[in-house]
């Protein structure tokens, strides 16, 4: 099985806007829709927090066809799911079923992106659902840790900064008629993006697609990027209090590149070498291996269509918190410092294009990555050129990289868990 | 002993090692796994977690591979790999480019026999494995489920996690943990596994090139426990922080080897949707379950979910759900009791059986998608059974009536039978 590239994707455009990528795989019996749409947190305002994720959980709970029961009856009785969530500057959806139904998942799909009817006692079970996990979230380290961590790195106007899921508060104040307004300003074919890989062929899914979303109206309005931030520059620290808890958590990070970033692929690498590789790299190495301060300890640079976070996570005893992140900055301070050994870079470079294939193993890794290159243009040749897009990667590169976006002086620090005492 | 067909073959070494491998060309990747029988089911009170910290400590280095070198090993010729601890197996495996997976033999052949347990990385684990279990704690639903499962059994090892007691974890010695390692990590102890885009042959060859010549080791000691029978209902109330409550139930289940596991099987897809059998993730929904519309279209709660794992031993069908503020874990109690009276009084469906059996028939197209889906299944099933357990399951579900269904829940499905948690959270600051 070749890599996936221009010799097996089928990209087409719909006259509506919609792009359409296809790629066949008859080794399986299963299929998976997935794409986004343009719309998501970015379109509200903050006093409507989680309006976005609201909106888009309700188009699965009735539509013009069906209603939530039918809807789910329907899929779950051939053993398909279909997932629609918002995120910050798009709402994507995803659809794994066997091959036999995917006309079934299509018109799923567009009955609840095309006709969502909002029923409001199924509004209202949905808020209940929302409030819960609210609450739920307000005793997760974890997620309070990283929700504390994006006020504290993004600035008050940016939309990192605030909760996609939202806040009781917003969400016990939202309307039906905010919901159904948001729909209607910001759902709509232009610039949505539709992939399917698997046991399909691909005349016949385009066919499907053409019946399922070909007529679909809707110019949404022009759209700003989402804006740069500027760096940190002092140190930021919030420490939430939980009760009752053993371990805290903590997020120490940074606005980070966005996918588009010209250096992205350089940070890509940097982080790998900060907190991925092997059992979570250099962290993984100092804070775990070395220091026994932490079960896990790992960074992530998120990329995206905006300023994602660039942050090292880690769960630690409470009164080890002090320690570990003096690890933390010790590593930081070192790859922004130092050139990065050849052999350590020959190795994360060695892992990043070594594991392609099996990111490409199932349909849904093969999805996940042909939606990422219609997002952000990579090309659909990307693939075929990473290796050397990665193999170009210097020493040099990292650190600078390293240098721009992090600082072991200056970063934003979240803590949540018991009182140390 | 050799069994071929398709591509398989299952042999034995002299050594006493148990062998399966399987031909996989989708895609040019192959997945290696070492299975030990030994897990939390061999474990008692002092050594609670040791099974679980052994294989940490598999992690922490040989004299061909020191610390660190196994997991820069792999991950440089573009693997991934892990570890993981249950009740009945500890495994270890990586996925690999297919013209790569002799590292991973070479790894686990290696570290069967060879691993430090170096006196310092013992030490620097223990708190690394504290850490993990501090994490585990700060999530009410571990709590509720230790809680519950220790009332559930009071004989038998399932009745504690493989996490173990802090108290165990707190003082276990570095010989208490090498003398299980050398009594479990053995030859005859041990299954490999290994799915992937080359021949059989040759995926036996490598096999057999890297642990043929590893001496076998004594028998391992048996596990005699067996829990007595449930004679009546037993009840925990655990309180602790938040605002949510959440609602747990276990009953005693039938053995995988019992005719009645396959209904319990659709039993549970009916009550509360297919994939609560899976331990490689599902993805499944199951908001048209009979448990989603009795207590979450209701209101009563915002969601719930079923589990029946295969275990050497009978183990426990596990339902829970997480009550919705405003209401009560008597009504969420309730309004399960009534959907399970209706199970046991009356047949399901037609209809539900053949949806539970579309959903297992989607789901075994998903997690045979990926090389290491499939090791993991046939693997696991060995334990309990033999990889044709995995084979045949969808033969086995379809041959389930609303007869057996009903006859499963009547014997199993009784108060009696039954251990209820309720987790009451006790910060009111709403």
């Amino acid at each position: 099985m070749s890599i996936p590239g221009p010799h097996d994707i089928t990209r087409c455009e719909l006259p509506n806007g919609i792009v359409v990528l296809v790629r066949e795989n008859h080794s399986s019996p299963a299929v998976i829709v997935n794409g986004y749409l343009p719309v998501g947190g970015y379109d509200e305002r903050p006093e409507q927090a989680g309006l976005a994720a609201f909106t888009a959980d309700a188009l699965m709970r009735g539509t013009a066809k069906r209603t939530f029961e039918q809807i789910y009856e329907a899929l779950e009785s051939v053993g398909a799911s279909v997932d629609v969530s918002s995120g910050t500057y798009s709402t994507g959806f995803g659809a794994k079923s066997l091959a036999e139904d995917v006309p079934l998942v299509l018109d799923v799909l567009s009955d609840a992106l095309r006709s969502p009817t909002f029923p409001p006692d199924e509004i209202e079970k949905l808020r209940g659902e929302i409030l819960t996990d609210l609450e739920e979230r307000a005793h997760d380290t974890r997620r309070m840790a990283n929700l504390a961590f994006h006020e504290l790195a993004y600035p008050e106007w940016h939309p990192y900064a605030h909760s996609l899921l939202g806040y009781s508060e917003t969400v016990g104040a939202l309307q039906r008629d905010d919901l159904a307004e948001f729909y209607a300003s910001g759902y709509g074919a232009q610039g949505m993006v539709i992939v399917v890989v698997g046991g399909v062929k691909t005349a016949n899914v385009l066919a499907q697609i053409e019946e399922a979303f070909g007529d679909w109206e809707g110019c949404r309005r022009a759209r700003a990027p989402l804006p740069d931030v500027p760096p940190i520059t002092e140190v930021c620290k919030g420490v939430i209090t939980i009760p009752g808890k053993t371990q805290a958590d903590l997020v120490l990070g940074y606005p980070g590149p966005p996918r588009t970033d010209p250096e992205f692929l350089d940070a890509m690498v940097c982080n790998t070498i900060l907190g991925v590789f092997g059992l979570m790299g250099r962290l993984g190495e100092n804070v775990r291996d070395a220091q026994g301060l932490a079960y896990y300890s790992y960074s992530r640079v998120d990329g995206g269509p905006g300023p994602g976070p660039w942050r090292i996570v880690a769960g630690v005893d409470p009164a080890n918190v002090e320690q570990a992140v003096a690890s933390m900055r010790d590593e930081i301070r070192r790859i922004c410092e130092e050139l990065v050994e050849v052999e350590e870079l020959a190795d994360n470079k060695a892992f990043i294009t070594g594991s392609l294939p099996l990111r490409l193993e199932t349909n849904e890794g093969v999805a996940h990555s042909i939606i990422s290159m219609e997002r952000y243009n990579l090309g659909l040749d990307y693939l075929e050129r990473y290796a050397d897009l990665i193999g170009e990667i210097t020493a040099e590169r990292v650190q600078a990289v390293a240098a721009r976006w992090l600082d072991p002086d200056a970063y934003a620090l979240a803590v949540a868990g018991p009182s140390a005492e | 002993m050799n069994e071929t067909h398709d591509g398989l073959i299952k042999t034995q070494l002299s050594n006493g090692l148990t062998v399966l491998v399987k031909e996989a060309h989708f895609a040019p990747v192959a997945s290696l796994w070492i299975w030990y029988r030994v897990g939390s089911r061999n474990e008692y009170t002092g050594i609670t977690g040791i099974s679980h910290w052994v294989e940490h400590m598999l992690f922490k280095g040989t004299a061909a591979f020191p610390r660190g070198a196994v997991d820069k090993a792999v991950a440089r010729e573009g693997g991934v790999f892990n570890g993981m601890t249950w009740y009945d197996f500890t495994t270890y495996y990586a996925t690999l480019p297919a013209d790569r997976i002799e590292l991973e033999a070479q790894i686990e052949a290696d570290r069967m026999v060879n691993a430090c347990f170096d006196p310092q990385d013992v030490a620097s684990e223990r708190t690394v494995i504290i850490s993990e279990r501090q994490g585990a704690e700060n999530d009410p639903q571990f709590l509720l489920s230790e809680e519950v499962l220790a009332a559930a059994f009071r004989v038998h090892p399932y009745g504690t996690g493989t996490i173990g007691h802090m108290c165990d974890l707190e003082t276990m010695t570095r010989e208490q943990l090498y003398a299980h390692y050398r009594t479990y990590y053995t030859p005859q102890n041990a299954l490999v596994v290994a799915v992937g885009d080359l021949t059989a042959q040759e995926m036996l060859r490598i096999v057999d090139r890297h642990f043929e010549a590893l001496p076998n080791g004594p028998d391992v000691p048996a596990v005699n426990a067996v829990e007595p029978p449930q004679k009546g209902e037993r009840r925990v109330v655990l309180e602790g922080d938040g605002t949510v409550a959440y609602f747990q139930t276990v009953f005693r289940a039938p053995g995988v080897h019992d005719d009645d596991f396959f209904a319990m099987i659709a039993l549970d897809a009916i009550l509360a949707g297919a994939g609560g059998m899976t331990m490689m993730g599902g993805g499944l929904t199951n908001k048209s379950s009979r448990l989603y519309r009795a207590l979450v279209t209701t209101d009563l709660a915002v969601a719930v979910y079923g589990s029946l794992v295969p275990t050497i031993d009978p183990y426990v069908y596990s339902l829970s759900a997480v009550v919705r503020p405003g209401h009560t874990l008597e009504e969420v109690e309730q309004a399960l009791d009534v959907e399970l009276a209706r199970i046991v009084a009356e047949p399901v469906t037609g209809d539900e059986l053949t949806k539970a059996l579309k959903q297992a028939k989607a789901q075994f197209a998903y997690s045979s998608e990926s090389v290491t889906g499939q090791a993991f299944w046939m693997g696991f099933s060995e334990l309990f059974a033999d990889y044709t357990w995995f084979d045949t399951f969808i033969a086995r579900l379809s041959a389930v009536t609303a007869e057996d269904v009903q006859r499963a829940a009547q014997r199993y499905l009784q108060r009696s039978n039954q251990t209820v948690g309720w987790y009451v959270p006790t910060d009111d600051s709403k």
